[in-house]
């Protein structure tokens, strides 16, 4: 009981204050490989607390959505946080969720921030939430189907079980299945989380623009619990492709020892992850808007491939 | 007296819940009075399978009959039917033999057919109507040629002795009844292509009535549809199975794909039970190809799935319809483009509203997420079929489901966001009221069993089991995990509601809590939103319904087909000044274009064949009489 508190709190404060970093990293990364000194990885801190010394500022236009959005994304992250396997295959959590609550708890988030995008009555706000919805409804079928092709190998959804099932295998990493299954995977994060080439964080051109569309009306304190919380999920879904797709370092039995080699392991592979992220964010351009369909279709052929890889070896 | 006729109806739907819940758990009541009709008379019998249904009928029936005091009651002839419709609709369950079942169903379809047409004055009820007739009775048509070849195959009209017989009918005769009985129900069931009937007669309906008829009406078709393939004929072939689930896939996708560009909100509702009803046949056609391969407790678990899915498509659906009823009530018009602004006038409705939106788009820990979480771990599991054809479909139906949630997701932004908030897009809208406190009270029970049913599913799954268990002739699982926690198939999966909306409520309060402590400020300050310089802030600068839905108009179009049309009016003196737009994208429907169109064409063309015989020559027709006398001797 007591280790599982500790789990529970060591998961929750490696994701939410290590969330921040991430995103710094990202973006350090990003400006030295065009050849800027780019602001120091420890800046989405500084950001976060100006946000949250300035005032809100509010539009009377707006109902209780919108006030309580915020609030309700950090909540799906902070409990995403309990389920995923950050630090421990089973976190004090991961009895009551599976692959398919995540992605629905996230979907909670989107369902939310969609709402209040629609809730100041501007034009850009809805045109962000409803292009919003549209991606995250396409990635849908993606993320199922590569989620059955594990849960086909594993023989379960349960994260953790997943977890230790693929830590046992010893050719993972060469299994088309398993590659296929990951790069479906890695594109839906990517729209997911509103990377390049979906949505590019970095614009604030009304055109172009998805996710800082729908958030354009928010302010102070309450931009800084949505920018935390999409630097969570942006935290969350690569912590979920290292651990679930290269689970090494992580089936120990939970100690403070293993903890703290999870802990290093998933550092070194959120290295990795983010390093690949910001050298296909400097490669690529946006997509149009109406090409991010074929994308998505895409991946989700990749997700159908590895399912057949499945059914086929077996 | 308009309370009185919907107290007897909620009075009436307390005694359904009541006997349903003893027929569920295993309570056992006939009633046979052989002289009331002929041919093998009145006879009713309480199954665990009827009680079920019986107990869903009397749920819905009870919140529904009190909004109806609430809003304007109607013509006395509406409540007269009001009645008729809400008892025949509980005997349906009941029924045990050809004739009372015949003339249950019928004065079911009847009694709605008069509340489809409750207003006779405008063109759109009319039509609704008239479509509604055709089909409910082509496939009445259906159901009675099944009924009647069965009856005279196994030798009874009574169901009892079809489940004896059935099985050792030839294979040709149980495919016939399969087919014919199955389309019955579908067509009742609004199930992709027979749901044409379904978006015109729910909106045309009062919004209480609505409710039922979506909430609990077409869940007759899946009573019958479970009676026929589980029950009355047993164990079928694969296609039949596969037949279901495919059915369910395309149902479910494309209905949701028509509820997407829908701007009238009970519509859109509409189109999401065609939607929610092919949800429910993903469960059922799974669990009757794990019942041909003889994997019970799988199949116990996908019926058990498809049963979960029709409780919380009731709660949800009636909910909605409530809801929406209240906001057409309050703005007088059910086109989404004119509302907006409502969550203030009417917080309320809208709390409940937003409720059975979030549980219809499957967001955890409501209980739309219960049973589609249920139904996916039911289609994970076809590898155990050890059939990769299977799998194939198995597959789709993954998929399939996967992509209509998303979609329910955006529908459910569009028709909460678009209806309840940022400024009202009309003056009706502006001036809307909350609905009076029945109505309310309704609404605000519904919702309280969507997140009931979200956060219970410990206690309902067992119970469901043991009725899913009682349909397919097995013994029911001894336990699925403890009170906190549902486990499904071993250690394949296991989900905690209750755990998660714990955490969800604690998690939303950390941050309130949290702020303060790290010195984040509590200034607000209230200001226009931002416009880009624009002077005023008016409703023409929202988003609209249409707008919002143009992405899927455009990811969709292969099926949608937008036919185009726009006219611009310009100002006489110069190009440059437009008086006027008028804009159309409408889609088009591909089953009217390219099936029931083709087949009236086909129709009219047959009968103006058939009017060269009709000559008006009273000869001739004595000519006729005699040449079918000769025949009918000769053939005798």
């Amino acid at each position: 009981m007591i280790a599982g508190f500790a789990v529970a709190i060591v998961q929750v404060l490696v994701v939410g204050v290590g969330a921040p970093l991430l995103v710094g990293v990202l973006r350090t990364l990003k400006a030295r490989l065009v050849g800027r000194r780019g602001p120091s990885p420890w800046q989405p801190y500084a950001d976060l607390r100006k946000l949250l010394a300035k005032e809100v500022v509010i539009s009377p236009t707006t109902s209780w959505v919108f006030r309580a959005t915020p609030y309700v994304l950090v909540a799906t992250m902070l409990v995403t946080a309990l389920i995923v396997p950050v630090a421990v295959a089973s976190p004090p959590l991961a009895f009551a969720g599976n692959i398919i609550l995540l992605m629905y708890i996230f979907m909670l988030g989107t369902f939310f921030l969609a709402l209040a995008g629609l809730d100041a009555g501007s034009a850009f706000g809805g045109m962000g939430s409803s292009r919003e919805v549209a991606v995250a409804a396409l990635a849908e079928p993606t993320i199922i189907v590569a989620v059955f092709a594990l849960a086909l190998r594993a023989g379960t959804i349960d994260l953790g079980r997943v977890v230790e099932h693929f830590g046992r295998e010893p050719w993972l990493a060469a299994n088309p299945a398993h590659l296929l299954a990951f790069a479906a995977f890695f594109i839906v994060m990517l729209a997911e989380t509103g990377r390049l080439p979906v949505d590019n964080p970095a614009t604030h051109l009304e055109l172009t623009m998805i996710h800082e569309a729908m958030v354009l009306e928010y302010s102070g304190r309450y931009l800084a619990l949505v920018e935390w919380a999409g630097a969570m999920k942006l935290f969350l879904f690569m912590t979920l492709l290292a651990n679930l797709f290269f689970p090494w370092g992580l089936t120990g039995p939970a100690g403070s020892a293993p903890v703290l080699l999870a802990l290093l392991a998933l550092a070194a592979k959120l290295a990795v992850l983010t390093s690949v992220v910001a050298v296909l964010e400097t490669m690529v351009a946006k997509l149009r808007l109406f090409r991010v369909p074929e994308l998505l279709a895409g991946s989700f052929a990749l997700a159908c491939l590895s399912l057949m890889a499945v059914i086929l070896v077996r | 007296m308009d309370r009185l006729a919907y107290g007897l109806a909620a009075l009436a739907g307390i005694g359904a819940t009541a006997l349903g819940g003893y027929g569920m758990f295993g309570g056992v009541w006939t009633l046979r009075l052989a002289w009331l009709v002929p041919l093998g008379g009145l006879e009713l019998t309480l199954d665990p399978l009827g009680g079920f249904f019986l107990a869903l009928i009397g749920f819905t029936l009870v919140p529904a009959s009190i909004y109806a005091m609430g809003s304007s009651g109607g013509e006395r002839r509406d409540r007269f039917a009001y009645l008729v419709f809400v008892l025949s609709m509980c005997l349906v369950p009941l029924a045990s033999n050809t004739m009372t079942f015949a003339i249950t169903w019928e004065l079911m379809s009847l009694a709605s057919y008069f509340l489809v047409l409750h207003d006779r004055e405008s063109k759109e009820s009319i039509h609704a109507g008239w479509v509604y007739a055709v089909m409910t009775h082509a496939g009445l048509a259906c159901l009675l040629a099944g009924m009647l070849l069965l009856g005279a195959w196994t030798g009874s009209p009574r169901f009892e002795d079809w489940r004896a017989a059935a099985p050792a009918l030839s294979g040709t005769a149980r495919d016939v009844a399969f087919v014919l009985l199955v389309l019955g129900f579908a067509g009742k069931a609004g199930v992709i292509p027979l749901h044409v009937w379904l978006p015109l007669a729910h909106p045309a309906a009062p919004s209480h009535v609505s409710a039922l008829m979506s909430g609990v009406m077409i869940k007759m078709g899946v009573y019958g549809i479970l009676r026929a393939s589980l029950d009355w004929l047993g164990a079928g072939p694969a296609w039949w199975g596969v037949a279901v689930l495919l059915a369910g896939a395309a149902s479910s996708v494309i209905g949701v794909l028509y509820a997407l560009v829908d701007h009238d909100l009970k519509r859109l509702l509409a189109f999401h039970s065609i939607e929610n009803i092919g949800i429910i046949l993903l469960g059922i056609g799974s669990a009757m190809l794990y019942q041909q391969a003889g994997l019970e407790a799988l199949a116990l678990l996908g019926l058990a799935a498809a049963l979960y899915h029709t409780v919380n498509h009731a709660a949800f659906k009636a909910l909605l319809f409530l809801g929406a009823g209240a906001v057409v009530h309050a703005t007088g018009t059910r086109n989404m483009e004119e509302m907006g602004g409502l969550i203030k006038r009417m917080p309320w409705t809208a709390v409940c509203f937003l409720v059975g939106s979030a549980a219809i788009a499957a967001l955890p820990p409501l209980n739309g997420f219960v049973s589609e979480w249920l139904t996916f771990l039911v289609l994970f599991q076809n590898t155990r079929l050890d059939a990769p054809g299977l799998s194939l479909v198995f597959t789709l139906g993954i998929a399939s489901l996967a992509l209509t949630s998303g979609l329910a997701m955006a529908c459910f932004v569009k028709a909460f966001g678009i209806t309840f908030l940022a400024l009202p897009r009309s003056d009706a809208a502006a001036r809307a009221h909350e609905v009076p406190p029945t109505m309310r009270v309704a609404m605000a029970a519904l919702a309280a069993s969507c997140v009931a049913l979200g956060v219970g599913p410990t206690l309902v799954v067992p119970a469901l089991g043991s009725i899913a268990a009682s349909v397919l002739g097995v013994t029911p699982p001894a336990t699925v995990g403890d009170w906190l926690t549902l486990r499904v198939s071993g250690t394949f999966a296991s989900l905690s509601t209750l755990a998660i909306a714990i955490a969800l409520g604690l998690a939303l309060l950390l941050p309130l809590v949290a702020l303060p402590l790290v010195g984040a400020s509590r200034r607000t300050r209230g200001y226009e939103t931002w416009g880009c310089g624009r002077i005023v802030q008016t409703a023409r600068m929202e988003y609209t319904a249409t707008a919002f839905a143009n992405p899927f108009k455009r990811v969709f179009d292969f099926f949608y087909r937008p036919a185009k049309r726009l006219d611009i009016e310009f100002h006489p003196e110069s190009r440059f000044f437009v008086e006027r737009i008028e804009y159309e994208n409408p889609a088009r429907s591909i089953f009217d274009d390219w099936l029931y169109r083709p087949a009236l064409d086909l129709l009219r063309a047959g009968a103006r064949a058939a009017r060269t015989l009709q000559s008006g020559s009273a000869n001739l027709y004595l000519a006729y009489i005699l040449a079918a006398l000769l025949l009918m001797l000769v053939l005798a």
